[in-house]
């Protein structure tokens, strides 16, 4: 069976350009970068070239390029650096819908160590409050970290506008930018971030690598204390293999700016138009204006995002979901709960998220699919009679 | 992805006895919209008090559909009686067994049949007997009583597996432990 891959803000495919850099790092050319041999120091330079372009991808120097495990390590690290930085600063401050690597941290930051937390609530389009964003932030706020684009709505925060209002305060700060970057273009020096998190796999590099963006000047304490490597702000033999492969990706990801934001998002318009068409008793998760142009959030009455999701996955469609039932949790998602989505349509919201690999026929083929699964699950659902909810 | 047997998938995509059942006298209801499934079970009961079909409309996951699938396959010749016997482990084994989180669908598949039982003796069911516990998800201290001693449930997350009780807020959590252990202190 084709399969017909459109969870791309879960994981992307790694690009063939990427797997045919990486290659002969796995085999011959297993030198280690730090070696004082010419065998480890043309791996060395092959990293080097890599963090030049991860640093192009986002405008930084890449003396300003840390790399990582993944996302996660990235905003643990940040973080961490953050607080060791501001050692008599105890109020952070974030949103009430960012990814678990962040959030999670947060609330255990808060029940160990006393930090005060804001959560800066989102409305019902997943677009923060600034007034409440900006009135929270006090001589003693050590931290702002803000996700620059929702995984699973899609919705971005404006970045550029508050961290300028934070610059002026004087106050740090983190954006995670994993599910933003390689879809919009990045400026770090523009947006005037101080720290930025980026992971591989969510642009076609292999899993198991991430990046920290640290701008210059900010004193960094490591997170992983070990080694010299990455100039002593990340301990531990490089994933060389991997790094090798984000330089690639990151190359691609920026040559591929142009088609995400025109075919990508054409195709997703077109899937989300067809969808809103074809299938009464559905909405669209998250501002329409202010989303990134791959993703496509989008909810169904009276419905199960389970069931959808185990049907699609007959067709090979392969979705996400903001359900309950899927994640193992009991309730759905704390980004569809937060935005107030109503339980009707919040327990049947599918995502959708593409990548350039992606075409009109395969939309077409969801499309002709998902219209009949609804209709066989509201069938059987009680909560669907004559054509609408009842 | 969810290990489910052979045996859900199955009646996950090919549903038996579903839709309104004509002629029914006999209904019963469990689960919500909120709550992220709900079952409406139909039956159509004889003069012999035999159960001579049953239908249902079920919202939710696709073990909650086989759940239901399997509840009306199961109970359709039974007698009353023989079916006010009927444990959610029935509908589980029925299935070949179902993901540990996901035991709350077949315990939404006998709450819906004890309902319509009542329903058509024509007894009055309180709604929510006992003391709300969890408010997430409506869970009373006396179904969390009644399911701890069926089905021998030791911890929260057993209950929250069964009842869905805790799994929300997560609040509730210390009143259920409590509930718990007074269960066991009785013996």
């Amino acid at each position: 069976m084709e399969i017909i891959y459109t969870d791309n803000n879960a994981t992307t495919k790694v690009a063939d350009e990427v797997i045919e850099e990486m290659l002969p790092y796995f085999g011959e050319l297993y030198g280690n970068p730090s070696s004082m041999h010419t065998f480890g120091d043309q791996v060395d330079k092959k990293i080097k070239q890599a963090r030049l372009r991860v640093a192009d991808l986002i405008n930084a120097d890449p003396d300003e390029i840390i790399f990582t495990s993944c996302g996660t390590e990235s905003d643990n690290a940040a973080i961490n650096a953050a607080l060791n930085a501001f050692p008599d600063k105890k109020h952070i401050i974030t949103s009430n819908v960012e990814h678990p690597a962040i959030n999670k941290l947060y609330q255990h930051l808060r029940e160990t160590k006393g930090y005060e937390v804001t959560f800066v609530p989102v409305d019902k389009k997943g677009c923060l409050n600034l007034d409440l964003l900006y009135n929270s932030m006090s001589d003693n706020t050590a931290i702002i970290s803000l996700m620059w684009a929702n995984n699973e709505t899609g919705v971005m925060f404006p970045i550029e506008e508050i961290a300028k209002i934070a610059n002026e305060k004087g106050i740090l700060f983190h954006t995670d930018a994993v599910q933003a970057a390689g879809k919009i273009a990045i400026d770090v020096k523009k947006a005037g971030v101080d720290m930025l998190s980026l992971s591989g796999h969510k642009i076609h590099a292999p899993k198991g690598v991430g990046v920290l963006y640290v701008k210059k000047g900010f004193k960094f304490s490591p997170f992983l204390i070990g080694g010299h490597q990455e100039k002593g702000r990340r301990g531990g033999t490089e994933n060389t293999v991997s790094i090798i492969g984000l330089g690639k990706a990151c190359e691609l990801a920026r040559e591929n700016l142009t088609v995400m934001n025109t075919k990508v998002r054409e195709l997703r318009d077109y899937l989300q138009s067809q969808l809103l068409e074809k299938i009464p008793g559905s909405s669209v998760n998250g501002d329409l204006a202010l989303r990134l142009p791959n993703t496509l959030s989008i909810g169904f009455d009276a419905v199960e995002g389970e069931s959808i999701l185990l049907m699609l996955d007959r067709e090979g469609i392969c979705a996400s979901s903001g359900s309950a039932c899927t994640s193992g949790s009991l309730e759905p998602s704390h980004v569809l709960m937060a935005m107030e989505v109503p339980f009707k349509s919040a327990h049947g919201s599918i995502r959708f998220s593409l990548s350039h690999y992606n075409t009109k026929e395969e939309m077409d083929i969801i499309i002709t699919t998902l219209v009949p699964v609804i209709q066989k699950l509201r069938d059987m659902s009680p909560f669907w009679k004559d054509g609408k909810m009842v | 992805m969810w290990d489910y047997t052979d045996k859900v998938k199955d009646h996950f995509l090919k549903p038996r006895n579903v839709g309104e059942l004509e002629g029914a006298n006999a209904i019963g209801e469990a689960g919500s919209l909120n709550c992220g499934d709900a079952l409406r079970l139909y039956l159509k009961v004889n003069e012999n008090e035999r159960i001579v079909d049953a239908t249902f409309m079920t919202f939710g996951c696709a073990s909650a559909v086989a759940s239901s699938s399997a509840l009306t396959e199961i109970i359709k010749g039974m007698t009353l009686d023989d079916a006010a016997k009927l444990t959610n482990d029935d509908i589980s084994d029925y299935l070949g067994g179902l993901p540990k989180a996901k035991m709350h669908c077949s315990v939404m598949g006998q709450s819906a049949l004890k309902k319509a039982i009542a329903n058509f003796r024509g007894v009055q069911i309180l709604e929510k007997p006992g003391e709300l516990v969890c408010e997430c998800f409506e869970v009373t201290d006396l179904e969390i009583i009644d399911a701890v001693k069926a089905n021998g449930l030791e911890t929260t997350e057993d209950v929250t597996n069964y009842l869905k009780a805790g799994g929300g807020c997560g609040q509730c959590l210390d009143r259920i432990e409590e509930v718990i252990e007074s269960v066991i202190a009785k013996g």
